[in-house]
């Protein structure tokens, strides 16, 4: 059995289960602790594809930067708040889980019927398009043919930064006035 | 590498579907996030599967850029739910109906 296929094998039924996990635990910080190992498995299927720079970048910043943003604010606003898990709508919880499992099934049959099950990608991906490693391709292809969307992705990144300072300096006024009405201290 | 291209776009069409079924079914406004990002997360696994199988790195450039996407969309948000959050003290869905007809 080649490598890459046990690599496979050992990290694909973690992210799932992990996956799933997420998606039980009442509790948001073990939720997101789950998605915390189901992003590292994602990365390693990263390396298993050739895509070592993309490794790289889903640990820094998802496993890194995002998850610890989800953890700040989870801890921020209560980790003893669980989920409430009443139903509210009826049937609706039964509903859903048939209609993932409808969506999984479709994407399975569309797999299928694209590419078939057991077509194999051609060898030398690592030897031609990644030849000088995969970062320096990488870039090559970034900066030579996708530099506009490049430069309108800092844009997007400058504006959100704004967007989130406003939204939490108008909001931090707000509840210090709120608080003073009611009279009760912090 | 020997595996399936297919395994790979298999893998992520279940973890897309599971984060589905967790953004229908929680309640919580940050695990509904947590499952958007889920299905990010898988939609950008079967880009890079793509990629490889297509022998050109466009597939990766895709997945990069939906990454800096998501690194944006998480923190406008995140404080987008502390805002609702001071607000009304949850962050249940349900919970928040100022919007409600």
């Amino acid at each position: 059995m080649p490598l890459d296929n046990v690599v496979f094998w050992v990290f694909a039924p973690i992210s799932v289960a992990s996956a799933i996990g997420m998606l039980t635990r009442r509790n948001a910080v073990h939720a997101a602790l789950f998605l915390v190992v189901n992003f590292f498995c994602l990365s390693v299927m990263y390396l298993i594809l050739d895509a070592p720079f993309l490794f790289a970048v889903q640990i820094v910043v998802y496993a890194g930067a995002i998850m610890v943003l989800f953890l700040f604010v989870i801890m921020l606003l209560g980790v003893d708040r669980g989920d409430d898990l009443k139903e509210r709508l009826l049937g609706q919880r039964p509903l859903a889980i048939v209609l993932g499992v409808g969506v999984a099934v479709e994407l399975f049959l569309a797999a299928r019927a694209g590419i078939g099950l057991s077509t194999r990608v051609a060898p030398g991906f690592a030897e031609q398009v990644n030849r000088d490693g995969n970062t320096q391709a990488l870039a090559e292809v970034l900066f030579r043919d996708y530099f506009l969307p490049f430069e309108i992705t800092s844009i997007l990144l400058i504006v959100a930064a704004i967007a989130a300072m406003v939204l939490a300096q108008r909001k931090a006024k707000a509840i210090t006035q709120a608080e003073a009405k009611a009279g009760t201290p912090p | 590498m020997r595996t399936p291209i297919s395994y790979f776009l298999i893998l992520s069409g279940v973890l897309f579907a599971i984060g589905t079924v967790g953004v229908l079914v929680r309640r919580n406004a940050l695990l509904i996030f947590m499952s958007v990002e889920l299905q990010l997360n898988a939609v950008n696994l079967a880009l890079v599967a793509f990629s490889r199988l297509h022998g050109n790195l466009t597939g990766q450039v895709l997945a990069f850029f939906s990454m800096v996407v998501a690194a944006a969309e998480v923190v406008v948000g995140l404080a987008i739910i502390v805002a609702v959050y001071r607000r009304g003290r949850t962050v249940n869905v349900d919970a928040a109906r100022e919007l409600a007809g």
